[in-house]
């Protein structure tokens, strides 16, 4: 283990910022979805390193619960995506404006 | 050796998160750039003794995850390309360069970080040592788990269904 911790952090750090960037620049609603997913999976890499760092096995089971949440917040965001894009024949966020003020 | 894989799992992992972000014109190429970075961090999973989550990882996130977005974008038959607001010069370079200014500012303090690692059992991260903590000490979160995805199947199912008559 020669590499240190903060190293691990910066890579997940990094990731989670490219997910952020993804949010806020891109308007196609699957790229935006896949971006959230990125940005779970850069909160894992700091559990997993923390976990390991404190020689705790915690880390892991929550890294486990987030993949849970993750894989039925895909199964229920693709399905609402999947109606979105039948009703608006589009993938673009900005034409889902019905709840918008 | 370690730092030399280290640095290749990290480089593929941010490059294929910048691949997935970028890619502006199919969104099967961003689908894909997004494996290429889930493979990476299961790498890095495994070379933090987490190999149990690092497998999970590939199975869940390269595997099915990923597999759903391929299958809603081929089943939709869609096109892609930029999108209007996609092509605003001043949005992206913004975004851009405030993430980098974040990136910086977190990397100038993380990477300064000097904790030693403690040594662990070789049965850390394993699947019986997960396995019995899921089983003990998390038991109530573990069973919660399972009615969160029930609910979620039942969920997409109606939502996806096409609406008859």
């Amino acid at each position: 283990m020669e590499i240190p911790v903060g190293h691990y952090q910066f890579v997940a750090a990094a990731l989670f910022m490219i997910g952020v960037v993804g949010m806020l620049v891109r308007r196609n609603v699957i790229v935006m979805f896949m971006s959230i997913e990125l940005m779970l999976n850069a909160a894992n890499l700091s559990f997993v390193a923390w976990s390991r760092l404190w020689d705790s096995i915690d880390g892991q089971i929550f890294v486990f619960m987030v993949m849970v949440v993750a894989a039925a917040e895909v199964a229920v965001g693709l399905a609402i995506i999947i109606s979105l894009i039948r009703n608006r024949d589009s993938v673009n966020i900005e034409e889902a404006s019905l709840l918008k003020w | 050796m370690e730092s030399i894989l280290f640095w290749v799992f990290s480089i593929a992992a941010i490059g294929g998160a910048l691949g997935m972000v970028g890619t502006l014109r199919n969104t099967v190429y961003s689908a894909l750039w997004l494996v290429v970075s889930m493979l990476a961090l299961a790498c890095l999973f495994i070379m933090l003794n987490a190999q149990f989550v690092g497998l999970i990882q590939i199975m869940v996130y390269a595997g099915a995850i990923v597999v759903l977005f391929l299958f809603v974008v081929m089943l939709l038959n869609l096109t892609g390309g930029v999108m209007g607001a996609e092509e605003q010069p001043l949005l992206k370079f913004v975004g851009v360069a405030l993430a980098v200014a974040v990136s910086l500012q977190l990397g100038s303090i993380l990477l300064r970080i000097e904790l030693p690692w403690p040594e662990v059992s070789p049965e850390y991260g394993t699947t019986a040592e997960i396995g019995r903590a899921l089983y003990t000490d998390y038991l109530l979160p573990f069973e919660v788990a399972g009615v969160l995805l029930l609910a979620a199947i039942v969920a997409a199912l109606a939502m996806a269904k096409r609406e008859r008559g």
